[in-house]
């Protein structure tokens, strides 16, 4: 039913997605305890800026991103001194641009679950004589499960609903940069109505799906006593 | 009393242009993005009317025209979608004509790189081949018959990096993130000299030709501006103009 293409790209999407969650996850974490417990004056401004992507259209993203990770750019050099060429039409230029987009998505939720929870079942643990990392991980994680599932959820689905960015750095190489929101697009435009509906579909499908299990999940969390 | 008639009328005439002015909403192939704002300027000058221009890929254009876009003309950089558009009805029937003939170059922001022959795609030196998605954009399919010709579409099919129109393709370019584009010929002159960088004019016989038509749509029908622009793109001053950015007319 789906061409090779819509295949290629769908698996590309999933791949583009899981890696930005998995990323998000690990650099995403420390930053949302960080927000979450410091009383300093940068946590405003911190906050402010993880949020940017939310309401920034894509277009300013992707405009500063091609500019930023091209040759003459900052972030172009760095990644030329490290030998990695330039970011843009990439694979790994798209993941780096995901993890932006989709920054505030992940780090928002677990931001919050880290905050509901407050510092006093940190402070007994310590107490007990757990180390930080101990305690981090034995009790500050365990509780706060539903955000870090909601946080990797929210982002892994917002990344593959990612659009606007990936047209602007993408350049549309399929099996490397052209994702699926990009290949129902090319269709539509080149009139090819019946293949944008099949994908569309399946995009319509799989996000409603997403966002069941998601309300699924929290709402039966939410009914468990004691959590 | 005949020279104070015809200085009235003279008066009447002018304010009524002002009085008159329409808008045209227009439809621009986006390879023609500068010459059309020239062309603007001189239709408010002499006329008063105003265009706002939508700028993007033919085959973009078309679709939308299709799925009933709000625009008066339409510039195309091909001559089939205006036919289609008159065969469907969605055109006024005969009144597509040329107003262009496109030139293809590859052009790169630097200015050492590309040679006179265009040897440099044989080469290994660049890493990034920007060129216009060829199911939308008349110039892709250009530069898409251009690397067929050299035998080069199989070597470089990693290389290439697919813009939505032939705009992206330059912006590609021009901020280096591609080191080598095929783009118009109009967007790299400016009064009739390089901007920057190097190019090869991709000689003729290795695509076919670029005709560009416009076409009055039925929305235009009735629209002073679309009319009066359909009748100044057949000047010959603005052809004059025309040919300054690198077309043929």
């Amino acid at each position: 039913m789906l061409t090779e293409s819509d295949l290629q790209a769908l698996g590309l999407t999933l791949q583009v997605a899981a890696l930005t969650t998995l990323i998000l996850l690990l650099l995403g974490t420390p930053l949302a305890w960080w927000l979450a417990r410091t009383r300093s004056w940068v946590k405003r401004p911190l906050a402010a800026l993880v949020a940017l992507p939310i309401v920034l259209p894509p277009s300013v993203l992707g405009f500063y991103l091609l500019v930023l990770m091209g040759p003459h750019g900052t972030l172009g050099h760095w990644t030329q001194a490290m030998g990695l060429g330039v970011l843009p039409f990439t694979f790994a230029g798209l993941v780096v641009a995901s993890c932006l987009y989709s920054l505030p998505f992940m780090v928002q939720p677990i931001q919050n679950a880290f905050e509901t929870m407050g510092a006093r079942p940190l402070e007994v643990a310590a107490s007990l004589r757990a180390s930080k990392l101990d305690a981090f991980f034995s009790v500050a994680v365990p509780l706060c499960k539903p955000g870090f599932f909601t946080g990797a959820v929210m982002c892994f689905a917002h990344t593959v609903g990612e659009f606007g960015v990936v047209l602007m750095v993408g350049g549309n190489i399929p099996g490397v940069t052209r994702v699926v929101s990009v290949q129902i697009y090319d269709h539509v435009e080149a009139l090819e109505y019946a293949d944008a509906h099949r994908l569309a579909a399946v995009m319509l499908g799989f996000s409603f799906l997403v966002l069941l299990a998601l309300y699924t999940y929290n709402g039966a969390r939410r009914r468990e006593p004691g959590v | 009393m005949k020279a104070g008639a015809r200085v009235v009328l003279v008066c009447l005439l002018a304010t009524s242009a002002r009085v008159l002015a329409a808008q045209a909403q227009i439809a621009v192939a986006a390879n023609f993005a500068e010459p059309i704002k020239a062309v603007a300027a001189v239709l408010q000058k002499t006329t008063g009317h105003t265009l706002a221009i939508t700028l993007g890929a033919t085959g973009k254009l078309y679709a939308q025209i299709r799925n009933s876009a709000p625009f008066d003309v339409f510039l195309a950089a091909n001559i089939t979608a205006p036919a289609a558009l008159e065969k469907d009805g969605l055109a006024k029937t005969g009144s597509s004509f040329t107003y262009a003939r496109g030139k293809l170059v590859l052009w790169s922001a630097d200015a050492a790189r590309v040679d006179a022959k265009g040897n440099v795609l044989r080469g290994n030196s660049f890493r990034k081949l920007a060129y216009a998605n060829p199911k939308t954009a008349p110039y892709g399919e250009a530069a898409v018959q251009t690397l067929d010709k050299l035998g080069l579409t199989h070597a470089l099919s990693a290389k290439l990096v697919q813009a939505e129109s032939i705009g992206q393709a330059y912006n590609f370019v021009h901020t280096g993130n591609a080191e080598l584009g095929f783009v118009a010929l109009s967007q790299v002159l400016a009064g009739g000299q390089l901007k920057s960088g190097s190019m090869w004019a991709v000689p003729q016989a290795l695509y076919s030709p670029i005709r560009q038509n416009a076409v009055l749509l039925k929305r235009g029908n009735d629209n002073p501006a679309a009319l009066a622009l359909i009748k100044l793109l057949q000047s010959p001053d603005i052809k004059d103009m025309i040919r300054s950015y690198g077309y043929d007319i």
